[in-house]
């Protein structure tokens, strides 16, 4: 969690960053070209989405039926399922089932749950050794780094980045290997995971979906690593949240024929599974105890109040890709676990309103995030009411925005002062501009003139130019 | 309690959406009648023929190869050839579900065959696919006993057999054949596989072969059942 100056200082640096900045350019011409694309072979998309929406309305109107039921239904199938209020309680239940399995090594796959509740941190500090096996997770792991986008963790670094980073964590390969290719580095990173998958006693995946109805976890992936870490270990923990809940497979389906056309252009993940408690009389693998831990962690809060269509998110990550501030910053400026737009709405109400937002201020307000979200999330304007509690707060910044914004109001309810008060800033501008109708400095803009011309106003005010073409209308009837 | 809390804080929250018994009563009659929702890309009915171009058509774009064969039989014989093409080890673990335990291995007496569950070091394996999806090319599998679901993800080449009439157009489709297979209750996993293994996390390149498989063969074989238009 970052406070203002500090996300203020994050945004300068990953401007200057140039490699960040190589690397964030290509996501215009990788996710959102593929997800354009997708798009367009699916007629019924934007219908898709309608239906999406109501779906996860319906849920979270009946957010406790679904949950018991799921309850029951993951009971009967064998699993154990565990509730967890706050970060620190999932933690502590997870901790305590790798101890009892009496756990070393503990594999996982990726899950930005996990990383809400800093899980990987906490059970290393337990002495257990934990390897992130999604690639780009791994990646991030080894680097000492936070995720910077939900669905692509290492979207900021470079191939050199990432040699770079293997040859330093796997010293013991032979220094003069080749390296050069991201073949050859997926190659090195799958031998020294596939020994940490074999040695897993316990494996910990996310879940994308849980079915009600037959209380199974839906679980996606394009490498196939999340397979591999709830199958081989003796013991395998589902960490999610209890918004994940669906109510039937008639209804999962829409939400994943939406998944992965939103994040990454692609029809359907690689790996889409379903899995249905531990292994099962006759089988000759899978394990031997199935636990899902599910975590509120101020989700409740926000179901009561006016931000609950944030719920609704399936973690696509298409708004992030979509933002144009994303897009100059990447995820790590934003010093959240959940960075963009989705992460300025949702972040605040997880980590307590006071850390986190004066995230909703990282945008345009252009709406693209709202045009592509899956589920029709209204983030533009749950990211103005972020913007006014935030007002709402004394702090130096929202002191200054409140008293110019009242100036403004008391102006704007006096049309005959704000007629003369905008006339005389026309006339100053245009006389200011010279012949050139651009101003290189303007009083209190210097923010903006710094890096381009203030486009200076055409003469006239636009209640003046108003009322001169109804004069002219009036007095050429057609 | 966590869930005592957790679920206080729920129904709190849902106390102004109506009565708690009521909105039970018509989660209890939704749950029994699952809404139909619009389906998958098919649009209109397709023929089974149609929905088989349509099922290779994706695998090829995903990276797969398809190969058609005409009878079960044929099976071993297709494998060799698959592998010995790619210049790949003879060595083969396979399912023994389905159609697998009766085939004539015997005709591919150059082939190593082992049963049972994936080990590290296996270079091939063969499932047998209850339904492939014509929608995106998916290849639908359901563990059991005799057919470990490790074989899709240890091994580097997954081959995957797939009976030419058990193409369907969607997801809803296939799940039903899944669950009819395995005595009306979901097997412990159902693997929808669109592809091999793969990864952009380096440079933003799609590379395969990730963790799981780096190719994906799916042998298509039998009649596509000419009858009337399934719906979609």
């Amino acid at each position: 969690m970052t406070d203002r100056s500090t996300f203020e200082a994050a945004i300068a640096a990953a401007l200057a960053d140039e490699p960040l900045q190589l690397a964030l350019a290509d996501v215009p011409a990788g996710f959102v070209a593929g997800r354009q694309r997708a798009r367009a072979e699916l007629p019924q998309f934007d219908r898709l989405r309608r239906t999406a929406r109501d779906i996860r309305d319906h849920i979270l109107a009946n957010l406790d039926v679904y949950l018991e039921t799921f309850e029951a239904n993951a009971t009967k199938a064998g699993s154990q399922v565990h509730w967890a209020s706050n970060g620190e309680d999932a933690r502590r239940i997870i901790l305590d089932i790798c101890r009892k399995a009496g756990a070393r090594v503990v594999t996982k796959s990726k899950s930005m749950v996990s990383e809400e509740i800093e899980l990987r941190e906490h059970l290393e500090k337990a002495s257990l050794d934990v390897v992130e096996t999604d690639l780009g997770e791994y990646l991030v792991q080894i680097r000492g780094e936070r995720p910077s986008h939900i669905i692509a963790p290492a979207i900021h670094l470079r191939v050199g980045d990432v040699a770079k980073a293997l040859r330093l964590q796997h010293s013991h390969l032979p220094g003069d290997r080749e390296l050069e290719t991201p073949e050859a580095m997926i190659t090195e990173a799958r031998q020294v995971l596939r020994e940490k998958f074999l040695a897993a006693d316990v494996g910990i995946t996310g879940a994308n979906f849980l079915i009600a109805e037959s209380g199974s976890a839906i679980i996606v992936t394009n490498e196939g690593n999340a397979d591999l870490t709830m199958s081989l270990p003796k013991v395998h923990i589902v960490l999610t949240s209890l918004e994940k809940v669906v109510p039937t497979f008639a209804d999962a389906w829409p939400l994943l024929r939406l998944l992965a056309r939103s994040a990454t252009g692609q029809a359907l993940s690689a790996y889409t599974t379903i899995v249905t408690g531990p292994r099962r009389q006759g089988d000759g693998e899978g394990p031997e105890a199935c636990h899902i831990v599910i975590l509120d962690n101020g989700r409740t809060e926000l179901l009561a109040s006016d931000l609950r269509p944030v719920l609704r998110c399936i973690r696509c990550g298409a708004c992030m890709n979509y933002c144009p501030i994303y897009c100059s910053i990447g995820g790590h400026a934003y010093g959240s676990v959940y960075p963009g737009p989705i992460g300025a709405v949702l972040s605040p109400a997880l980590g307590g309103p006071s850390a986190t937002a004066h995230l909703a201020e990282a945008s345009t307000f252009c709406g693209r995030c709202e045009e592509v979200c899956p589920v029709e999330i209204p983030l533009v304007s749950m990211l103005r009411k972020w913007r006014m509690r935030d007002l709402s707060r004394p702090s130096p910044t929202s002191r200054k925005s409140r008293a110019l914004l009242r100036a403004w109001a008391i102006l704007a309810a006096r049309p005959r002062a704000y007629r003369m008060a905008a006339r005389l800033g026309v006339r100053v501008l245009t006389t200011l501009s010279g012949r050139h109708g651009r101003l290189r400095r303007a009083p209190f803009a210097s923010a903006w003139t710094r890096y381009r011309d203030l486009p200076a106003p055409e003469g006239r005010t636009f209640q003046e130019q108003w009322a001169r073409r109804k004069r002219i209308d009036r007095a050429e009837p057609t | 309690m966590s869930r005592e809390r957790i679920f206080a804080g729920v129904r709190e929250a849902l106390s102004g959406s109506g009565n708690g018994r009521a909105r039970s009563r018509a989660v209890a009659e939704r749950l029994a009648n699952p809404p139909l929702h619009p389906a998958g890309a098919t649009g209109a009915p397709m023929l089974p023929v149609e929905l088989a171009t349509r099922f290779k058509a994706h695998l090829q774009r995903l990276g797969a190869d398809p190969v058609e064969i005409a009878r079960e039989g044929e099976i071993p014989s297709a494998i060799v050839n698959y592998l010995t093409a790619r210049g790949l080890p003879m060595r083969l673990r396979r399912a023994n579900d389905g159609p697998l335990a009766s085939l004539p291995w015997e005709t591919a007496p150059a082939l190593t065959l082992d049963t049972g569950s994936a080990k590290a070091d296996d270079t091939a394996g063969l499932s047998h696919a209850v339904a492939g999806v014509a929608e995106t090319g998916t290849l639908v599998l359901a563990s059991g006993p005799e057919s470990p679901l490790t074989l899709a993800f240890l091994p580097e080449t997954h081959i995957v057999a797939l009976k030419a009439d058990a193409i369907v157009a969607c997801y809803e489709e296939a799940l039903a054949m899944v669950v009819a297979s395995c005595g009306g209750r979901l097997p412990r996993t159902v693997n929808l596989v669109t592809g091999a293994s793969r990864t952009g996390d380096i440079g933003g390149k799609i590379v395969m072969g990730a963790h799981g498989p780096r190719r994906l063969a799916v042998l298509i074989y039998g009649p596509h059942t000419p009858s009337v238009p399934v719906s979609a």
